[in-house]
């Protein structure tokens, strides 16, 4: 048990809680705090995983933008957190048992393959090949580009659709 | 001598060869050196507050033409001495129907980010807390999380003006962090690399001469973000009366005190290190390496002085005028500045080697065109707008 | 590898299925879509996991890219999502999704 496997441990709590507390939690508010504990707690797992740059990208764009998103959709429908209105649905048991069920069968799937054991480690060139590949044209360049109109869309729409009247 | 000359990085080793000597294992002395790295850090961020606070105050008003504090020792220079003193003696207030673990959340969580930005800045060639191949990205991304700081102060005192003002707060750091994003891609194009040491070592010239159009643009977008006036609509008393801070006292509020201080010396390094050449000084740091970390804080004094000028210069601008100057001013310059340096980092193709003080002319000439265009247009609309039938009106009626 | 990577894979599906549960059985509409930014996050954690473990011995990069599509993706759905909340409280004054229901018989 060395030192990666006892910060895996922790950052899988940290995670793990931060989940539980946004799908529990009765306040809107806690909720949403909360999963900006969990955005932060994957973002530890990119670190371990030695992809610094997504590390970095997830807490601008989620932690960032996202979780202050949902919070502003909060604050405006804010009726909603007094203590009268039920938070779960009728159908909350069987919402309960299906994620389990689920969950029990990917932890066995995944207990029994017998993963591939690589020892490479991570080259240093490894932001500069990332830029690359996303401007190469044999590579991930058209991605790259749906991606850039997709968010243009999104914004556009967003900005039409919660217009005042 | 030469002990003297390299006395930091001399200083670590030495110490690192005692640990050794105790027989301590790698790890061990590992771990405890990074410890004394973070003490000594967050240390030099909370001196940061002990030296500004007296400092702000004492340049504001020698620029109003008074004396400033000069009550606590010679000159006042203790002044923040007796601030900590009497905020720690202030009474620790939670409204009443105030979210009670909010409220106390708010203060921990905001002089986090303020004090992460100082692992990666550079203190010397090899006098850095942890050289992140991702430097940039990550000062980029911590400003990101301290806007998630200030709403939950704002939502957790339960008074709307607190939660106004955190909605007015959200809106201009996140206005502000585009054109500060622009700018910073510019710069590393320039120098193809996102570390922060990489970045001061490929400074053979200082990139605010090279790009003043981005320095500019990113010095006011560090004050807009460090919530300096005259941007500073969000704590000003006039407006929003200490915005999301109005129900905190004593030690929270001493916490969104410190938060900005040490933000704003962390903004004036980052400035230093990526547009002034950071601890680099006419060569000064390849005769005495010692003296590095004094060149870093003798440019950062000079920015904090700029910023202190600005402050106690121009009338605070109003919020929407705020918002639309970022909007519609800083980013569109800032892309035209990108558009720019692509341009010429990358047009001299495959491997024809330019000098770079060619690129760095090249860039400063489209720097100037940049501005003198701006101007032109600006002054255009100006006159228009001096012609229009509504002022003139108002004009005739004043005289 | 000192993580091995059934461990990534495991907490990967935890975070799946605590998400899954959030968007099934919550009332609120943005509670839901906190459920379903958990599973995006979930996904993004088995794509970098299995780049760490299979490819990087090969030199690709398709684990990072498609991570990085997903995170853009993430973020313009929650734009509109939540735009499309906002405007539903406006017109209904209601982001329960159970009384959200006009077109049903």
């Amino acid at each position: 048990m060395n030192v990666t496997q006892v910060i895996f441990i922790i950052l899988s709590a940290v995670t793990l809680i931060g989940a539980l507390g946004v799908v529990v939690s009765r306040n809107l508010f806690y909720a949403a705090i909360f999963l900006v504990l969990s955005f932060v707690g994957v973002a530890g797992y990119y670190i371990l995983l030695e992809a610094e740059f997504l590390a970095m990208i997830q807490i601008l764009v989620y932690v960032g933008a996202i979780s202050i998103l949902i919070i502003f959709a909060i604050m405006v429908s804010r009726r909603f957190m007094s203590p009268k209105y039920k938070a779960r649905n009728e159908q909350w048991v069987w919402a309960l048992v299906a994620a389990a069920a689920l969950f029990a069968v990917l932890v066995v799937i995944l207990i029994q393959v017998d993963w591939p054991i690589a020892q490479a480690s991570v080259p240093d060139g490894t932001l500069v090949e990332l830029g690359k590949a996303l401007v190469d044209p044999g590579q991930f360049l058209l991605v790259f580009e749906v991606a850039s109109v997709l968010l243009l869309v999104a914004l556009v729409g967003a900005v039409i659709i919660a217009r005042e009247r | 001598m030469d002990f003297i000359l390299n006395f930091w990085v001399e200083l670590g080793a030495w110490a690192q060869d005692v640990l050794f000597g105790w027989g301590l294992p790698a790890w061990a002395v590992n771990l405890i050196s990074d410890i004394v790295v973070v003490l000594v850090l967050v240390v030099v961020g909370i001196m940061a507050v002990l030296i500004f606070t007296p400092m702000e105050r004492k340049v504001i008003a020698r620029m109003q033409d008074r004396p400033g504090p000069n009550r606590v020792w010679p000159y006042g220079l203790l002044q923040a001495l007796a601030d900590a003193i009497k905020m720690l003696t202030k009474e620790d207030i939670t409204p009443t129907n105030a979210d009670r673990a909010l409220h106390m959340l708010a203060p921990l969580i905001v002089a986090i980010p303020a004090l992460l930005v100082y692992a990666v800045l550079p203190w010397g060639p090899n006098i850095i807390g942890k050289d992140l191949n991702v430097g940039i990205l990550f000062i980029v991304a911590i400003a990101a999380l301290h806007v998630i700081a200030i709403i939950i102060a704002g939502w957790g005192s339960n008074n709307k003006y607190s939660l106004l003002s955190a909605f007015r707060v959200v809106n201009q750091l996140l206005a502000y962090e585009i054109p500060m994003v622009f700018c910073l891609l510019s710069v590393i194009l320039f120098t193809k690399t996102m570390s922060t040491q990489g970045i001061v070592e490929a400074q053979t010239i200082p990139y605010f001469i090279v790009m003043p159009v981005a320095g500019m643009i990113f010095l006011i977008c560090a004050m807009a973000e460090a919530n300096r006036s005259p941007v500073d609509l969000i704590e000003a008393d006039s407006e929003m009366v200490a915005g999301y801070m109005i129900e905190y006292s004593g030690m929270k509020f001493a916490m969104f005190f410190i938060a900005e201080y040490v933000n704003m010396f962390a903004a004036a390094i980052v400035i230093s290190t990526v547009f002034l050449g950071g601890y680099k000084f006419f060569g000064l740091e390849n005769l005495a390496p010692v003296l590095t970390p004094v060149i870093v804080f003798m440019k950062a004094v000079f920015v904090i002085f700029v910023m202190l000028w600005f402050r106690a210069t121009f009338p605070r601008v109003r919020f929407d005028h705020l918002v639309g100057m970022a909007w519609k001013f800083f980013v569109p310059l800032a892309m035209v500045n990108l558009l720019l340096s692509a341009l010429v980092v990358k047009i001299p193709v495959a491997n024809a080697r330019v000098e770079p003080w060619v690129q760095g002319g090249v860039m400063l000439v489209g720097n100037l065109i940049i501005i003198a265009v701006t101007v032109l247009i600006l002054s255009r609309s100006a006159r228009k707008l001096e012609d229009a039938p509504a002022l003139k009106r108002i004009v005739a009626v004043e005289r | 590898m000192q993580v091995p990577l059934s461990w990534y894979l495991i907490v990967a599906a935890a975070l799946f299925c605590i998400g899954l549960y959030g968007a099934l059985s919550r009332r609120n509409a943005v509670a839901i879509l906190m459920g379903v930014e958990l599973m995006l996050n979930s996904v993004n954690i088995n794509l970098l996991a299995f780049w760490r473990q299979v490819e990087l011995v090969r030199g690709t990069l398709s684990g990072q890219v498609f991570a990085i599509i997903v995170i853009t993706v993430a973020a313009a759905e929650a734009a509109v999502g939540l735009a499309l909340v906002i405007a539903v409280y406006r017109s209904r004054r209601t982001v329960d999704v159970e009384e959200i229901d006009l077109m049903k018989l």
